[in-house]
């Protein structure tokens, strides 16, 4: 009966601070509660997230060996997110399985032998400047056996399809074109070319970002957006640990 | 007649004569928030559709792999499902289908219970309380997204959010409170107080007004869902090509602040109309409070600049899908198009933010006083000159861009000229205090710290439009501890000062005096040491919108991160004081606790529907205090053929709707 | 009765203070000292410091208008706080305060003041900028104020996304990521971008000129004292703007020689590859594309970056 005449009240829109006030507070304290909810949840889902690290600091023969691939476009069963982007993918050491990432982790002072698998083609870098190895061991890289100083990424004979580059090290390395492109992502059939180079994680602890320099983002203004600054593609973080 | 009316007929059976009121219907079949979201998402699906169905082959789409036609039309769409579910086109529609609108008995039927603050209303005050809420939310939500910029900011070497997490939360922060904070004062206090103020009964356009109000939370969930596709990179400011560059999250920008725009444009639109149409007999130009005086220069301000945003953001919007280039130098467009676009309005947008601050604590300083505004024409004359300054400063934005060199200095002279008519406020507030009495209540406090802290944003303002200084200071934390200074410790200190002052008259509650001294307290010393040490962070080198900064400023970032978080606090505590005052313990303040003289202080508080029984005759201006046998600011209750030629209806109805 | 009342009154008005005397008195020894701090204590280690031309103009200026500054502060707050104390409400008085609406020689004081403060430093500033070269500020592709002495040290500042080049026209055209200057000579930067908006600021040399695509900007300036140079962006430019940071040196004029000799050696293989140095460098005709771009058939007609059914394109 009292139920009934409350909310007859409330259907006819009754000056709600009638309402007592325990249900007031109930009121407030559970919408408080939701809207610090939504925060949360809001923080932790597109705030806080990002692709996985691979963990290279296991090494135990003072050297690191890391192996990379570049796709022209990735599988939608394992890319659900922009599938159509370029994009790199790291080979767990652990496991051998081919992480969606360009985060990765490895311990200071210590040689770096990199290996990048490339299955994409041809895309001419916009600054020649990107066409020189700097920063490596020997300042050289190897396409497949050849050793490279300089590339002509818009005449060859080397073609590039895009750089590795770590510019707080000085780093920069283009990566040869493959002979075909793959589009989906990770590949282990494709013919592809082999870039090779190595150098040293500094000594301070720290993220060192590395981005490609060759405006690879296909239909985005001049060839930058989309994954040239999206991490997890062309660009991403090197952590150095102690 | 063109329009065939059909009035019903009383003698049909079951039939109502043409007066009746209609029968009311149950609150969830009538228009409100629920079905507006209905109307949002089958908008938003429809629009996306759309846009899938037109676009989805488009090579720049299958590359990309975004669909921007799909999102934009996918917002638009969304957007006018939610008005349209609101019912903002009903009365249009009506009368294009020459059927009656019944606006009257409309809002008769509205004029109590919680239900209409939910609604379409058409009730200024019902749209003054509407703005606030939503301000406020919009105030915090922009709050918290700041708190995670200087959570980031505690480490150069240690990130908690990535760094495109982090320049997406800085665009968000930026945008967020530059879109929702300009109409802070004008929508809530602006549409509340500017009727009661002038002598008017209502607003000149009941219907835009309210459609103002309901494009804002439109725009905010629009940008806010920006987050959701990554955010975007290019802050507040929308530099092209990085805008056109960049993936979805661009797309939230560009359609939320053209939506705020528009609501800008109707917000200022309808008050100048007001203003200038609906004041009471005897109000006259140099009668009108000057906050009315700060409204109407802001609105104004609104109206000119707001649809050069819209149509830069147009231009935006069309180069991100139909591949225009006018922001492309090498097809012909020019990257500074956008920049002279954008600051075109940007400028006037920063003083459609201060001058409103101005008005509220010009109407303050009187009353805590208790003495006249001392040259209440020099701070009219002071907002109007800043108004229309405020069109010719603009490229002191882009002193460093590579603009006409020529340029530079005729720019550095009308922003070094702008700076006298913004020093009339402090002329103004100076000689107020003059052997004044002086009382420290909650509202006088936020004045007081809305003087300190301008004058330290307004100055550092000058060192800004030195162009040689300039050099250093541009795009680094000097420019935003200036701007956080001048809009925040100005406009937000001024609002809460506002809300303090007129909570009793709005609400007819009295807001907790200790909570709100110990907020003001706690807001204006974690406030400045906050934004003061960021001056020196900027002129030692740490430019704007950066995740990581030298080592050395460590320290000082820290100092400001610790402080921002206590300023966080202290605005919970505004929250809470809010909340609390308003919700739970209530209690009632009625009639004129500050002994105004202002013409909404002689009415009820909250007012009745309506605002006054009769349209007031206006016999002196609100600002006599100590003036031995002033007449009373109003006749409330005039006789009737008080004005000759007056048409006796208007004065005992006021104008029709 | 009369007579004593008035002598009361008169009584009372006499010991009415000089408000305005007694917060001149206060004010001019704070406003004082505070110039003195600022100009003698604080001034020569003002930002951003002398290391070069500019930054000593940028140095003097600040320091002008922080003294001019200080005074009008002092003033402001030295005003209010004498009323807020003098002039507070004391307990039982319900009186209203004097009804003074306003005071027209004060206010056309006022601005005659506030105007003649702001108009000097409208001509101090102008000054600044013009005799000094452009104070380092970008003056655009068309300068108008240029340091005398015959053609400086040309510099191209080249932003791309997200790191800084610099090519020496002078020393063969090479590009490089270090920027090296020689100590005593005048610079000329020419800043711009390949592909959205970055601006170059050298903090140390108190330059700050925006890179923008397809725009010369010019900046000028005179190096005068050896050191690091930090370079950064001060446009925000995408995802990694912060870092897009150059740590540079101004060295002796044999060190610069020396070393813009063996980086054109060094670099001498890539600047065979790069195109001939131009004031902007249009992204969507590259000159020397060769076949390898048809064969990939990523190139439109004329030999454009991006093929014809890629965005952005003519």
């Amino acid at each position: 009966m009292l139920i009934g005449a409350r909310l007859e009240n409330f259907r006819a829109g009754a000056r709600w601070w009638l309402v007592s006030l325990p249900a007031r507070v109930a009121t407030l304290t559970v919408a408080f509660l939701a809207v610090v909810g939504g925060v949360i949840f809001v923080v932790a889902h597109y705030l806080l997230g990002g692709p996985p690290t691979v963990d290279f600091t296991a090494a135990s023969s003072g050297q690191v060996n890391m192996t990379m691939q570049s796709d022209a476009s990735s599988n939608p069963a394992v890319v659900p997110d922009h599938p159509t982007w370029v994009s790199y993918f790291i080979k767990s050491p652990a496991t051998g399985a081919w992480v969606h990432t360009t985060l990765f982790q490895v311990p200071a002072h210590t040689r770096i032998n990199v290996t990048i698998l490339g299955y994409d083609g041809s895309t001419p870098v916009r600054n020649q400047v990107w066409g020189q190895v700097s920063g490596t061991i020997g300042d050289i890289a190897r396409y497949g056996k050849i050793p490279v100083r300089t590339v002509n990424g818009w005449n060859g004979p080397f073609l590039i399809q895009h750089t590795f580059a770590i510019p707080s090290l000085n780093l920069s390395v283009p990566v040869e074109a493959g002979p075909a492109t793959c589009t989906t992502g990770p590949c282990t059939n494709n013919a592809h070319s082999t870039t090779t180079f190595s150098f040293v994680t500094p000594a301070q602890p720290g993220a060192y970002r590395w981005q490609c320099f060759v405006p690879c983002g296909l239909s985005f203004l001049l060839g930058n957006g989309g994954p040239m600054q999206t991490i997890g593609y062309m660009t991403g973080n090197m952590q150095v640990v102690s | 007649m063109a329009i065939d009316i059909q009035p019903d007929r009383a003698e049909a059976p079951g039939g109502r004569g043409p007066g009746a009121p209609r029968p009311a219907r149950a609150w969830w079949l009538r228009p409100a928030i629920h079905t507006g979201i209905i109307g949002a998402v089958l908008g938003y699906f429809l629009g996306h559709w759309l846009g899938n169905y037109i676009a989805s082959g488009y090579t720049q789409v299958v590359n990309s792999g975004q669909n921007d036609f799909a999102i934009i039309l996918g917002y638009v769409l969304g957007t006018v499902g939610w008005l349209a579910g609101l019912g903002v086109f009903n009365d249009l529609g009506r009368q294009i289908a020459g059927r009656p609108v019944h606006a009257a008995e409309e809002a008769q039927a509205a004029s109590s219970g919680l239900a209409r603050y939910f609604r379409y209303s058409l009730d200024h005050k019902v749209v003054g309380i509407q703005y606030l809420v939503g301000m406020i939310g919009y105030f915090l939500t922009g709050g918290l997204l700041a708190m995670a910029i200087r959570t980031e900011l505690l480490s150069p070497s240690y990130h908690v959010f990535s760094s495109a997490t982090y320049t997406a939360i800085v665009g968000e922060h930026g945008t967020m409170m530059m879109m929702m904070m300009s109409s802070i004062i004008l929508g809530p206090l602006g549409n509340y107080l500017v009727p009661l103020m002038i002598g008017s009964k209502r607003m000149a356009f009941p219907r835009i007004e309210a459609l103002s109000f309901w494009l804002t939370p439109a725009a905010y969930i629009v940008l806010l869902s920006g987050l959701m596709f990554g955010g975007f990179p290019f802050g507040w400011t929308g530099y092209a090509p990085l805008s056109v560059q960049a993936t979805q999250g661009a797309d939230a920008y560009a359609v939320a602040f053209g939506l705020m725009g528009l609501s800008l444009i109707l917000l200022g639109f309808n008050l100048i109309v007001t203003i200038i149409c609906y004041r009471a007999p005897g109000m006259r130009w140099s009668r009108i409070p000057i906050f009315v005086w700060a409204i109407m220069t802001t609105s104004f301000l609104m109206v000119l600049a707001a649809p050069v945003l819209v149509g830069a953001m147009y231009m935006l919007i069309t180069d991100r899908t139909v591949q225009t280039a006018f922001f492309t130098d090498s097809l012909g467009g020019s990257s500074y198009l956008w920049q002279n676009l954008f600051w075109f309005f940007g400028h006037p947008e920063v003083y459609i933010l201060a001058l409103p601050g101005f008005g509220i604590v010009c109407e303050i300083l009187p009353v805590f006083c208790r003495k006249p505004l001392f040259g209440y024409r020099v701070a009219a004359a002071g907002m109007v000159g800043v108004t229309l300054l405020s069109f010719f400063v603009w490229q002191h934005h882009l002193f460093d861009s590579g603009i006409n060199p020529d340029m530079r200095p005729v720019f550095m002279l009308t922003t070094e000229l702008i700076s006298i008519p913004t020093g009339f406020i402090f002329l103004v507030g100076l000689g107020t205090f003059w052997k004044a009495k002086i009382r420290f209540t909650v509202p006088m406090l936020f004045a007081l710290g809305f003087y300190f802290n301008f004058l330290i944003g307004g100055i550092s303002g000058v060192f800004l439009s030195d162009v040689p200084a300039d050099t250093t200071e541009h795009g680094t934390f000097f420019v935003m501890a200036h701007f956080h200074y001048t809009i925040m410790g100005g406009l937000i200190f001024a609002f809460m000062g506002g809300l303090y002052y007129w909570l009793p008259k709005i609400m007819g509650i009295r807001l907790n005096q200790t909570l709100g001294k110990i907020q003001f307290w706690t807001m204006f010393v974690f406030f400045n040491s906050t934004f003061l040490p960021l001056f020196a962070v900027g002129m030692a080198g740490q430019p704007r919108r950066v995740y990581t900064y030298a080592r050395s400023l460590e320290t000082l970032n820290d100092w400001v991160s610790i402080s921002s978080f206590l300023l966080g606090v202290s605005i919970l505590i505004f929250l809470a004081n809010f909340v609390y005052s308003t919700v739970i313990t209530r209690v009632r303040e009625e009639g004129n606790p500050w002994r105004s003289r202002g013409l909404e202080w002689q009415v009820a508080s909250p007012p009745p529907p309506g605002n006054f029984a009769r349209v007031p005759v206006v016999l002196s201006g609100p600002y006599e205090y100590g003036v031995p046998d002033a007449p009373p600011v109003a006749d409330l209750d005039p006789p009737l053929g008080v004005l000759s030629n007056a048409d006796a209806s208007v004065v005992a109805e006021g104008a029709e709707a | 009765m009369a007579a004593t009342e008035a002598a009361v009154s008169a009584d009372a008005q006499r010991r009415e203070p000089n408000h305005g005397l007694r917060i001149f008195l206060i004010w001019l020894p704070v406003a004082l000292a505070a110039d003195l701090i600022i100009w003698f204590v604080w001034g020569p280690h003002m930002p951003p410091g002398d290391m070069s031309s500019s930054a000593s103009g940028q140095q003097f200026d600040i320091n002008v208008m922080a003294v001019m500054a200080a005074p009008v502060m002092a003033f402001i707050l030295i005003y209010a706080g004498y009323a807020l104390v003098v002039w507070r409400h004391r307990e039982g008085d319900e009186e209203d305060g004097p009804p003074i609406h306003g005071n027209t020689r004060i206010a056309a004081t006022w601005i005659g003041v506030t105007a003649a403060l702001v108009l000097g430093l409208f001509v101090f500033g102008t000054v600044q900028l013009v005799v000094p070269a452009g104070a380092g500020s970008g003056e655009g592709n068309t300068p108008i104020w240029k340091p005398s002495g015959g053609t400086p040290l040309q510099v191209q500042v080249i932003g791309q996304q997200w790191r800084w080049t610099y090519r020496y026209p002078q020393f063969g055209g090479f590009e490089s990521t270090s920027l090296v200057l020689p100590v005593g000579e005048n610079v000329q930067f020419n800043v711009t971008s390949l592909d959205v908006i970055h601006s170059f600021w050298a903090y140390q040399l108190g330059v700050k000129a925006d890179a923008n695509p397809g725009i010369n900007n010019v900046a000028y300036t005179k190096p005068e004292h050896t050191g690091q140079v930090q370079v950064r962006c001060a446009e925000l430019c995408g995802l990694w703007h912060a870092d897009m940071t150059t740590l540079g040196q101004v060295v002796s004029t044999s060190a610069f020689k020396a070393w813009a000799a063996s980086s054109r050696v060094q670099l001498a293989a890539l600047t065979r590859n790069l195109p001939p140095y131009a004031l902007t460098y249009d992204p969507n005709s590259v000159a020397q594309l060769g076949k390898a771009f048809r064969q990939a058939g990523l190139s439109g007609a004329g030999g454009q970056y991006y093929g014809s059914q890629y965005p952005v394109q003519p």
